[in-house]
């Protein structure tokens, strides 16, 4: 699944890379820096757990490139999302600020995904149309199609896209939604992302197919693998199964091979179920490196611009880390608010 | 005023509903050519046509994961569970998603939605199509649980389920669907939810029940009274969020509560009721606080003569008046 980059220099006539998809210089340098943005929010995470500031971590790392890729596809603002929990950079390209994540890691008080309620990762932004992220695996493919549903009724032209882990494809709710996505053609797009591990499982004791992408005929519906490394391609599959959802043709299962560069979380040691030249070579399947130099071979980054995306991610990062740290915890009196729409039990 | 049985409240009430607001739908497991196993949606896919009476596949999970996520963009889903012991599949949905989805999101994100189910036994329907499924839910923050027992009650509490912002579990006892009748206005009204009613005023013993219970429970207040015990009845109406008031108010007055309740004793609802009567009126209390309530077996067994052992009736409580009476 490896990209080989171009490394010769670019003839001036060259096309830019996603100039077939209609992507141009500005759009690909906004592509990279939220790749390189999710990263270095993920990192300063696992900075700040090991430093015991924050007391858990999910992590995104080894998604990033995929899942810009494919999130770039939506109309942001209009269609929506039912985000994972590692859906990081989802979430950042979808709208969020390194602030919104920032401050769910520290679960302050005015953390928009949840008020400092839930554990961090459990991302979600109702003014981004982000649906909040729950535990318990795959529940969410079917709110994405409840909304794909609802977009269908009232005539709002919305596409819906979730996504998951292939370990949450085992899970009864996907059969449940892509059956009922497909047989009403609804505008829902279902993104897994394969990273070879349900936390410690790895995928051959998961699946007895190479790919999650075959069940799709199973449903009558596009199921589509993408190298996860490769950003463009993640775009370009996107953009066809998201045009394809609003133009009323149905459903499509987007696979994209991630690899997974951290452990499942804060709480876990990859090194015990995962040998160390395996994940030596894993790093090698890592989209951030591979983007940067397939826009640098292709004219569109050079170092000093590197540098500078680097510098203003820093920035921003400082800044969203300094933000949240400064911000009040929730404050017990509330904690009964919101069980209802009317407040608590017995205030109506 | 003009009579109704109680299935056809509840539908003249869904009909109604759906007239009303176009972001209305219903979903659930026959519900559109046929109009539901028990006819409660009968003609509504015919006003409303396929987009908004929507006959889906045999997933109770999607039928309310759907109606969760159409919910969240703006509609308001009227889905049912072909009987409330199929629910279970759903199970997840409500506990982790529906009933959090305000609290975790910080209010950002309701469920707006109503899923309804008929439940309850003494129809032959054996274990699997007679249980009493409520106690799994009011045990649930954030899950609003309505049990009717009139045809007046079934029409406006069910108007106020749909038209609420939050998750409404609407259980409809089945034997009651054309057994019971009674007037319903014409036009429109609400019941509010989170009010129970006195449906029979009494002075020595106070019975709490809801749904074919509330009914039974008349009836042995009727013949009670021949006895000379005056009894008064509290129909909950609605399980969660309860109205304590009424209930301790009756309570305190009477100083004896007897609960009744068809599912299974051990851990149903009536234990709920219990707790709050004995932790909160105590000091008006000159007898136990008793229930009457299903047998402690994991189904409502087929047979005529297992099932009425199984069922609570008029005579099993008014045994348990007369006991209780007697302290």
């Amino acid at each position: 699944m490896a990209v080989t980059p171009r490394m010769s220099n670019p003839l001036p006539n060259d096309p830019l890379p996603g100039a077939d998809v209609g992507l141009d210089r500005a759009e690909l340098v906004a592509m990279y820096r939220m790749v390189a943005l999710a990263r270095a929010i993920d990192e300063r995470m696992w900075i700040l757990n090991r430093a015991g500031r924050i007391p858990f971590v999910i992590s995104g790392q080894g998604h990033e490139g995929a899942q810009v890729g494919i999130t770039w596809a939506l109309q942001r603002g209009h269609d929506w999302i039912a985000p994972f929990y590692r859906s990081i950079a989802t979430c950042l390209t979808f709208g969020m600020s390194a602030r919104d994540m920032m401050t769910a890691q520290y679960a302050t008080a005015n953390d928009p995904s949840s008020g400092g309620r839930q554990m961090p990762g459990h991302y979600g932004h109702p003014s981004h149309n982000i649906v909040s992220v729950s535990s318990p695996v795959a529940t969410q493919i079917l709110h994405a199609v409840g909304i794909a549903l609802a977009a269908r009724i009232r005539g709002t032209g919305q596409v819906a896209m979730t996504f998951m882990g292939e370990g949450s494809s085992n899970q009864g709710d996907v059969h449940e939604g892509l059956n009922f996505a497909a047989i009403h053609r609804l505008p829902f797009v279902l993104v897994v992302e394969n990273n070879g591990y349900a936390i410690s499982v790895p995928s051959a004791m998961e699946l007895a197919l190479p790919d999650v992408a075959a069940r799709a005929a199973g449903y009558g519906i596009p199921g589509v693998v993408v190298d996860g490394a490769d950003v463009l391609a993640c775009y370009r599959a996107s953009k066809v199964a998201v045009d394809r959802a609003r133009r009323g043709e149905g459903p499509t299962l987007i696979e994209a091979k991630v690899t997974r560069l951290t452990g499942h979380s804060s709480d876990d040691q990859q090194t015990k179920y995962r040998a160390a030249d395996e994940l030596s070579a894993e790093r090698g399947r890592d989209a951030l490196p591979h983007f940067r130099e397939e826009l640098r071979a292709a004219g569109v980054l050079d170092d000093e611009t590197i540098a500078r995306i680097d510098a203003e991610n820093r920035v921003a990062v400082d800044d969203a880390t300094e933000y949240a740290e400064a911000q009040p915890d929730p404050d017990p009196a509330t904690a009964l608010d919101h069980v209802f729409v009317e407040g608590v039990e017995g205030s109506f | 005023m003009p009579v109704r049985t109680f299935i056809e409240a509840i539908r003249d009430g869904l009909a109604e509903e759906m007239r009303r607001d176009p972001t209305t739908i219903v979903l659930g497991e026959d519900v559109g050519r046929k109009g539901g196993v028990f006819l409660v949606t009968d003609g509504l896919r015919d006003e409303f046509g396929d987009a908004r009476v929507i006959d889906t596949p045999l997933t109770e999970s999607m039928i309310v994961g759907t109606s969760i996520g159409a919910a969240v963009n703006g509609l308001r889903p009227i889905a049912e569970i072909q009987f409330a012991d199929f629910i279970f599949p759903a199970f997840n949905q409500i506990l982790s998603e529906a009933a959090r989805m305000r609290y975790r999101s910080n209010n950002a994100l309701g469920v707006p939605m109503t899923i309804r189910a008929p439940y309850g036994g003494g129809v032959h329907g054996a274990l699997y199509h007679s249980q009493s499924v409520e106690a799994f839910f009011t045990h649930i923050p954030g899950l609003k649980v309505v049990i009717p027992s009139t045809p007046y009650d079934a029409k406006g509490l069910l108007r106020s389920s749909i038209r609420n912002d939050d998750p409404v579990l609407f259980f409809e006892h089945k034997k009651m669907y054309r057994s019971v009748r009674g007037e319903v206005p014409d036009g429109e009204y609400t019941v509010p939810l989170g009010r129970a009613q006195v449906t029979r005023v009494g002075s020595r013993l106070t019975v709490v029940a809801y749904g074919l219970m509330a009914h039974y429970a008349l009836e042995a207040a009727d013949r009670a009274a021949e006895e000379g015990i005056s009894v008064e009845v509290v129909d909950v109406r609605t399980l969660r969020p309860l109205d304590r008031d009424t209930l301790l108010s009756s309570v305190r007055k009477t100083g004896k509560c007897l609960v009744v309740y068809e599912d299974n004793k051990f851990g149903g609802y009536g234990a709920e009721i219990a707790a709050i009567v004995a932790e909160e009126a105590f000091e008006y209390l000159d007898g136990p606080v008793t229930r009457v309530a299903g047998p402690d077996v994991p189904g409502v067994p087929y047979n005529h003569v297992l099932e009425d052992w199984f069922m609570v009736n008029p005579d099993k409580i008014l045994a348990a008046v007369r006991t209780l009476a007697a302290y």
